[in-house]
């Protein structure tokens, strides 16, 4: 395994007094596509989110253990939530553009960093649209709102404005499970070229999509991480009964 | 559909068999039909209703237009007051000095009838003014002393060309009935009010949606909207009692009851409007927008005044505009309040009277069918509609314009 960038311990997220996750270790490599699956409701999505603290929001709610970043702990009390959300980037299920226009969109996070200039700011957003591999699609109409773009687009729109930000680690929670065929292969496309500079991980129900994709996979079921290794090994050869039983389709 | 239905062979369904058409035949439901009648009518009636209000409220100022005031509308007949100085209220005589008993005498109450004969109609004593008596003739002639101060009939400006002047004196031998004064007095109370209630109740919703923790947001949501049901002649009572003197200490202005002090009113009683409708167009902003803008990283004041402002602005809008309406329309609170004085000025500080305030105060006393009567039913729809020209031009031209500079194209 190469270099780790994300190290959980022993993490334990609580909705009220009910435990979503169950003493969840892993270690998560630096510049690679990690996949998470199991079924719905088996906690992957919520643990997706401690890794930036979104789960802050939602009241009433309650995490045990260490997630450390770069050796750092994040839940940590000095740690500045707003800062670690610049790091920690994350793109939605659901697309979720502002009713901006398309530059205002991918301009946003530099913005509210303080940059002011026109030009970098061009420069910024005709990059990031770049990497979001859309650029040539909507070059002639930044000024459009963002809204009018089609779900696929809109998404790439998403990528591109958490890639604006600059972030280390981009966090995806099914990104492309409401996007047609086309969307998607296009979207796993732009994983595939985005790790080399990411670290990425991902969230998917989709289990051809985990193998296409991710380097490493990790297997939850009921708050719990069943088993996590190389994605290869964990298509051809689990570990784990249950694992190899919902890969297969027997359950879930 | 069974499976002997289908010929294999021929790749089509043996005749006589499949679906039997009377399952799908067309019914008649009474109940769905009497209900979409029903609401139908009821939406219809409604809206007819507002046109009628207005027609009947236009039809009212017509007869300015046609000229002088039909004199049988008023339901005095006689000889002696078809002269049109004789609807008069009353003859105000500048400077004059009392002559005679004559002009002392009280007003003529019967005037069909002819006056009894000499001394019982004899007029009151006061003072040193020797009464005198009379006779039924002189009756006739009874404002004659004071002639010289009326204005003849060809002196009378004619109303409708009044309504562009800059006075409004409905009461007076030469009534002039300026609308100007009025309009620049309702214009600059309501803008003040907007001024000072809009940014108030905005804050305050944003507050409510983004900041306040869930108890607090609890109590202040239904406090405020409370207030909405809170009586205008309280809120006016209010600011006569109170705020007009507070403020009077704190600016020093002249008079009182001014536009500056009906103008804070009008805005507390728009706050609550304003408030609620913002809070839920802010609520009403996707979660997915606070979650993205934090997920890359913005505060929670960024989130909110990049992100979730800017998405609500058709709400929002839609917010002040009701307010505005409000505002425009407040009758009891203007004729409390502000001064109830028709200047034309740009001072904030200065007595203004509304044109709602208007109806208010002089309706309860003008003579039905007179001339000023069909002017505060001329004023009654130019309320209307300013209101329905104000909502238009803010709903078509005004909204597109600003969200479509805001949310891009």
């Amino acid at each position: 395994m190469k270099d780790s960038k994300v190290n959980v311990k022993d993490l334990s997220f609580y909705y009220g007094t009910n435990r979503a996750l169950k003493d969840i270790s892993m270690v998560i490599p630096e510049k690679q596509v990690t996949a998470f699956i199991g079924p719905s409701g088996c906690g992957k999505s919520t643990f997706l989110r401690t890794l930036n603290r979104m789960n802050d929001l939602i009241d009433n709610t309650r995490i045990e253990g260490e997630v450390m970043i770069d050796g750092v702990n994040i839940y940590d009390n000095n740690v500045d939530v707003v800062n670690l959300r610049k790091k920690v980037g994350m793109i939605f299920q659901k697309s979720n553009p502002f009713a901006k226009s398309i530059y205002d969109n991918i301009a946003y996070g530099p913005r509210i960093n303080g940059m002011k200039n026109n030009n970098e700011l061009d420069e910024i957003v005709e990059i990031s649209l770049k990497q979001a591999a859309i650029w040539d699609e909507v070059k002639d109409r930044l000024k459009m709102s963002a809204l009018s773009l089609s779900g696929g687009q809109q998404q790439r729109v998403c990528i591109a404005r958490t890639l604006a930000v600059n972030p280390e680690i981009i966090l995806m929670d099914e990104p492309a499970s409401a996007l047609d065929p086309i969307s998607t292969s296009k979207i796993e496309e732009l994983i595939h070229e985005l790790k080399k500079v990411y670290t990425i991980i991902i969230v998917t129900h989709n289990m051809q999509q985990a193998a296409r994709t991710s380097d490493y996979t990790a297997f939850f079921y009921l708050g719990e991480l069943v088993e996590m290794d190389k994605t290869k090994t964990i298509f051809t050869n689990p570990g784990k009964k249950q694992t190899e039983d919902y890969i297969s389709g027997r359950f879930g | 559909m069974k499976q002997e239905d289908y010929d294999t062979d021929k790749k089509e369904f043996k005749s006589g068999t499949g679906l039997s058409l009377s399952i799908v035949e067309k019914q008649f439901r009474f109940s769905d039909w009497f209900a979409e009648k029903l609401i139908k009518s009821v939406s219809f009636f409604s809206i007819a209703f507002v046109i009628l209000i207005f027609l009947f409220v236009f039809r009212e100022s017509l007869p300015l237009f046609k000229g002088k005031a039909d004199p049988e509308k008023t339901e005095i007949t006689g000889d002696e007051l078809s002269h049109s100085g004789d609807l008069r209220p009353e003859a105000y005589i500048p400077g004059g000095e009392v002559q005679s008993g004559e002009e002392l005498s009280p007003e003529v109450y019967s005037p069909y009838e002819e006056a009894p004969e000499t001394e019982v109609l004899q007029p009151e004593t006061y003072g040193d003014v020797i009464p005198e008596t009379y006779s039924a003739e002189e009756q006739t002639g009874y404002f004659s002393a004071s002639d010289a101060y009326y204005v003849t009939d060809e002196e009378v400006d004619d109303p409708v060309r009044t309504l562009f002047s800059k006075d409004w004196q409905p009461v007076s031998d030469n009534p002039r009935y300026g609308l100007l004064p009025l309009f620049v007095g309702t214009l600059k109370v309501t803008l003040l009010a907007i001024l000072f209630a809009a940014p108030l109740a905005i804050m305050a919703a944003l507050y409510t949606a983004m900041f306040a923790p869930r108890r607090m947001k609890e109590i202040i949501k239904p406090v405020i909207e409370l207030l909405a049901g809170f009586p205008s002649v309280v809120i006016g009572f209010f600011a006569l009692m109170v705020l007009a003197s507070f403020f009077q200490q704190i600016f020093g202005y002249a008079s009182r009851l001014n536009a500056f002090v009906g103008a804070i009113a009008m805005g507390l009683a728009a706050i609550p409007i304003i408030y609620t409708l913002t809070e839920d167009a802010l609520t009403a902003v996707p979660k997915t927008y606070v979650e993205a803008s934090l997920g890359l990283g913005a505060s929670i004041r960024q989130t909110a005044f990049s992100v979730i402002l800017p998405a609500a602005t058709p709400g929002i809008f839609a917010a002040v505009i009701l307010g505005l309406g409000r505002v425009f329309g407040e009758t009891m609170i203007a004729l409390m309040a502000t001064g109830n004085a028709a200047l034309i000025s740009a001072n904030p500080f200065d007595s203004v009277r509304t044109l709602s305030a208007t109806i208010g105060a002089e309706m309860a006393e003008v003579v039905f069918g007179d001339t000023h009567y069909s002017v505060l039913f001329l004023i009654g729809s130019l309320l209307f509609i300013f209101t329905f020209a104000l909502n238009a031009v803010a709903e078509f031209y005004f909204k597109n314009k600003v969200i479509r500079r805001i949310q891009g194209k």
